[in-house]
């Protein structure tokens, strides 16, 4: 008998003929209470973590399907004055951006900047500063970031190599809680859940920010 | 196995000052943040149920949902190997690394693939793992053995690390301090290359999703993301009882998991995927799914439950008997409460002598079940266990089995109990005369060495209860 | 009310003063108590070793010595956790159906002394009086299987002359655990050690609580260690001075 057979096999004799079907009670919290203010209590929970972040208000615009706006749907300006201030506070010089990030947003001093397009050896993302990029969701009360590879997200190693990741979140991307979350993403692509800034707890069960992943992780929430 | 029993390793253990010290810094810390992160939430107690009513599920239909997850996962560009035990694990990942003409890989923390040694097989093989989580590779440069399930060098203090890169890691930076910020920093520096050149990744998961097909690594430092995004090939080794039915019950299993683990909300990083992604990650992907002794606790309808464990470790670090031994006293990867009902099951109650203490390595107090997310009863399963042990062992004449029957016998009549409270209360005044014994004859000697013992009185209860409310 | 006193081995041989401060309490509060002789062993030590052959006819045996009575009451959580929660189980493996029948008829009517006062009788002060500094230790079965929660020490706050001081880390296990303090004889004593000195530390005269055997082991470090601290069942202390 084959290896699956054999485990197969070893499994039905274990559970034998009758099979109880289990329920799963789901009585937990599925949602934020409406009164909550959803982009605030993520800025709180996102900060906890060491996150550094920021907020800056763009005005909408209208937004076609499939038009030039489709993957900003708000007022550039404001938000690439926001991103400059921020980077000014960071030592960063180079920066690397997925392929569709829009020019609009580029921080406006002089930094070096590496279009993902095509894809960069990972030794040139190794020598860049910094990843500027935009996400899929966030939960608030994790202060959690989702990217799973879509508008202005990149492939996974972009936000990975570089020591520092600037991450722009609308206001109108961040769900209350995990389960709203699980049911916005899309699970067919991969998918990166970043809580705060690469830590570890393997030494005392203390944690300390700042082991293989980015060291720095800045938030520009979009409201 | 030469390791010796539970009690024996124990006392080596508690002789270590450092150690007791490390582990109850530690433990301590972690409790003290799991209870503020679990206060948070008022629907905790549901969010176990659901926990424990999704493990079930996933169990009491294992071979659909593996079938499932089996089709998923290839449909999505993976390939799926099957593995009886350890030996079979071990070859198939040999294997796929030699294919990829690899002769090094980077390896993410997986209790998987230290219960198959398969560390060990790829030496034998002219492999080279590196592990890269920061407490692997304190106890991979230390030669040493992993003590925690989620923090395997929970055993050393930050000077120890600081001593032990100074001396084991050749690009450790001069003048390194035992601040946890620096040492993080030099394993960072240290496998930085590593990552980088790798082509081929080894990883275990904590959850595998039958429905989608998906993968999830749950971790902190990025090691995993390194070791799931960058090389070519990745090589992921599952125990069969991760599969978890929906992508809805990634809901509850990741809500539960961060809190119980490490106290955190949300752990830095977790990485979900599916079979391969054309230009993002590796270009292939192997899914060894491991059975080594699950099936057999699956047939055990109390041992089971150790299935549902989601390796959070919670239960090792509420445990009074692990704050004081520690992880190598277990004799197992897989220490603490959830190793003493899950390693006999995996080898085999009777297997060794280490297997056969494990389940008496607790007090039974329940402080692992009041903590465990998934509802595992592990005071349940370890009465059973021993109830196993005893029946294993009916056929060897033991002083125990003796006693034991004798007690038995004496309490199936209330005359016999009665006689024996007056010749020990008759004996106990002709030999002691003072409130409390120091010495006694083994095997009470074990209680008198360090502890004094109650002189029994010269009236056992009934017989005040006959002299003060019965007629004579 | 009419009141089983189910008195266990144990205490029965070692700890009869408790026993017996059990009668004073219950008689002092009006109640009559009554005693049947029958009555040996719950089996704790079998089950809990896993002699579960050898339990069957001790559980058998309970549920008939205490069958016809409404209400049974014992100085001893673990005991009564091993009758409320275990002697079910032991049955259930036993595969007898007359014995789950008797066990179920029983069992749910088996409390420990402190939840009778405080569940059934509605009692918190009982009139006792000890002019002592007691520290409370929570014994692991009360605590967890039985989820005495703060019943005693809502007694012994009721006592009047006695200052309850805190225990720290008053719910981690004393490291008795039955044959544990036997067959880990190492970690049992690391285990109790950390707890008297704790104990210690709260500078209390007497540590109480709701299980002889636990005390037992901490009393019996205190002692070898030449601590002043006297160790006491609640219910000694809350039967002191209820003559009066």
């Amino acid at each position: 008998m084959d290896a699956k057979s054999e485990i197969l096999s070893r499994i039905r004799t274990a559970l034998g003929p009758d099979r109880t079907p289990v329920d799963v009670p789901r009585t937990y919290t599925r949602t934020t209470p409406e009164t909550d203010d959803i982009p605030t209590l993520f800025a709180t929970r996102a900060a906890d973590y060491q996150a550094r972040v920021r907020r800056v208000t763009a005005q909408p615009t209208l937004a076609g399907p499939g038009g030039p706006t489709a993957l900003i749907p708000f007022d550039p300006v404001p938000v690439a004055a926001a991103i400059t201030d921020l980077l000014k506070t960071t030592h960063v010089r180079s920066l690397v951006v997925p392929a569709d990030f829009p020019e609009a947003l580029l921080p406006q001093d002089n930094y070096v900047i590496r279009r993902d397009d095509p894809p960069l050896p990972v030794a040139d993302l190794d020598t860049t500063d910094a990843v500027l990029t935009g996400c899929a969701a966030a939960i608030a009360e994790t202060g959690t970031i989702i990217l799973n590879a879509g508008p202005l997200q990149g492939r996974r190693a972009l936000t990975l190599i570089p020591d520092t990741h600037l991450c722009l979140v609308r206001a109108d991307q961040i769900v209350g809680t995990v389960p709203e979350a699980l049911s916005t993403v899309d699970a067919t692509a991969p998918l990166t859940w970043i809580s705060g800034p690469s830590a570890t707890s393997d030494i005392e069960l203390h944690r300390v920010e700042g082991v293989h992943g980015p060291r720095t992780l800045l938030i520009l929430i979009i409201d | 196995m030469g390791m010796p029993a539970f009690p024996e390793a124990a006392r080596t253990a508690l002789a270590d000052g450092q150690l007791r010290a490390n582990l109850r810094t530690a433990t301590g810390t972690i409790r003290a943040k799991r209870a503020a992160v679990v206060a948070e939430r008022a629907d905790w107690e549901q969010l176990r149920e659901a926990g424990r009513a999704i493990k079930d599920q996933a169990l009491h239909d294992l071979d659909t949902h593996l079938l499932r997850l089996e089709e998923q996962v290839t449909a999505a560009g993976g390939v799926v190997h099957w593995a009886r035990d350890a030996a079979e694990a071990n070859r198939i990942v040999v294997g796929l690394v030699r294919a990829a003409a690899a002769d090094e890989v980077v390896k993410v923390k997986s209790m998987a693939t230290q219960e198959i040694e398969l560390n060990e097989a790829l030496a034998a093989a002219g492999i080279t793992a590196h592990e890269t989580d920061l407490a692997e590779l304190i106890v991979q440069l230390g030669h040493d053995r992993p003590s925690h399930i989620l923090v395997p060098a929970i055993h050393r203090n930050r000077s120890q690390i600081r001593d032990l890169f100074q001396r084991e890691m050749p690009d450790a930076p001069p003048g390194l301090t035992d601040d946890p910020v620096a040492l993080a920093g030099a394993a960072r520096e240290h496998l930085r290359r590593k990552f980088l050149a790798a082509r081929v990744a080894i990883s275990g998961a904590n959850f595998a999703v039958a429905e989608t097909g998906s993968l999830v690594v749950v971790e902190s430092e990025g090691n995993g993301r390194m070791c799931l995004t960058l090389p070519e090939v990745l090589i992921s080794v599952v125990g069969i009882e991760k599969v978890i039915p929906t992508w809805q019950d990634l809901e509850v299993m990741l809500q539960l998991l961060p809190r119980s683990a490490t106290g955190e909300r949300m752990n830095p990083y977790t990485t979900i995927w599916r079979g391969t992604t054309p230009g993002d990650g590796p270009r292939e992907f192997h899914l060894v799914l491991l059975d080594n002794g699950r099936t057999a606790a699956l047939a055990d309808e109390i041992g089971r439950d150790a299935l549902r464990c989601i390796r959070c470790s919670a239960c090792l670090n509420v445990c009074p008997v692990y704050e004081r031994t520690g992880g190598h006293a277990y004799g197992s990867v897989y220490p603490g409460p959830i190793g003493a009902i899950l390693t006999p099951q995996l080898r085999g109650v009777d297997a060794d002598p280490v297997a056969k203490s494990l389940p008496y390595a607790s007090t039974l107090c329940g402080a692992c079940y009041e903590v465990c997310p998934v509802m595992i009863d592990i005071p349940k399963a370890l009465v059973h266990l021993r109830a196993k042990v005893v029946d294993a062992n009916r056929a060897n004449p033991s002083p125990e089995r003796t006693a034991m029957k004798v007690a038995a016998w004496i309490f199936a009549r209330t005359r016999r109990l009665e006689l024996l409270q007056r010749l020990t209360a008759r004996v106990a005044s002709l030999l002691f005369r003072k409130p409390t014994i120091t010495r006694l004859p083994p095997p009470l000697s074990r209680w008198t060495e360090t502890r004094d013992a109650p002189t029994p009185p010269p009236e056992p209860f009934r017989d005040w209860w006959s002299r003060t409310r019965e007629e004579p | 009310m009419r009141i089983g006193l189910f008195v266990t081995c144990f205490n029965d041989t070692l700890f009869p003063a408790s026993a017996r401060a059990v009668v004073r309490v219950l008689e002092r509060l009006g109640h009559e108590v009554v005693f049947p002789r029958s009555q040996t062993c719950c089996g704790q030590l079998h089950f809990n070793t896993g002699y579960q052959r050898e339990c069957v006819p001790l559980v058998a045996k309970f549920a008939a010595d205490f069958a016809d009575l409404d209400h049974v009451v014992s100085p001893s959580a673990s005991c009564v956790a091993m009758v409320r929660e275990h002697h079910p189980r032991v049955a259930e493996v036993a595969r007898d159906p007359g014995l789950a029948r008797a066990v179920a008829e029983t069992a749910p009517r088996v409390r420990e002394f402190t939840e009778f006062l405080v569940d059934v009788l509605g009692v918190t002060d009982v009139g006792a009086t000890f002019a002592h500094r007691v520290t409370y230790h929570p014994t692991c079965h009360g605590l967890r299987v039985l989820g005495l929660a703060d019943r005693p020490t809502a007694l012994l706050r009721a006592v009047r002359g006695l200052r309850l001081l805190d225990l720290p880390e008053a719910t981690q296990c004393c490291g008795f655990g039955g044959t544990f303090a036997l067959k880990n004889a190492d970690t049992s004593v690391a285990m109790g050690a950390d707890k008297a000195r704790h104990v210690v530390d709260t500078g209390a005269e007497v540590l109480a609580a709701v299980d002889n055997s636990c005390l037992m082991h901490v009393g019996g470090l205190l002692s070898r260690n030449r601590s002043a601290v006297r160790v006491m069942h609640v219910a000694e202390i809350l039967a002191n001075g209820a003559d009066a």
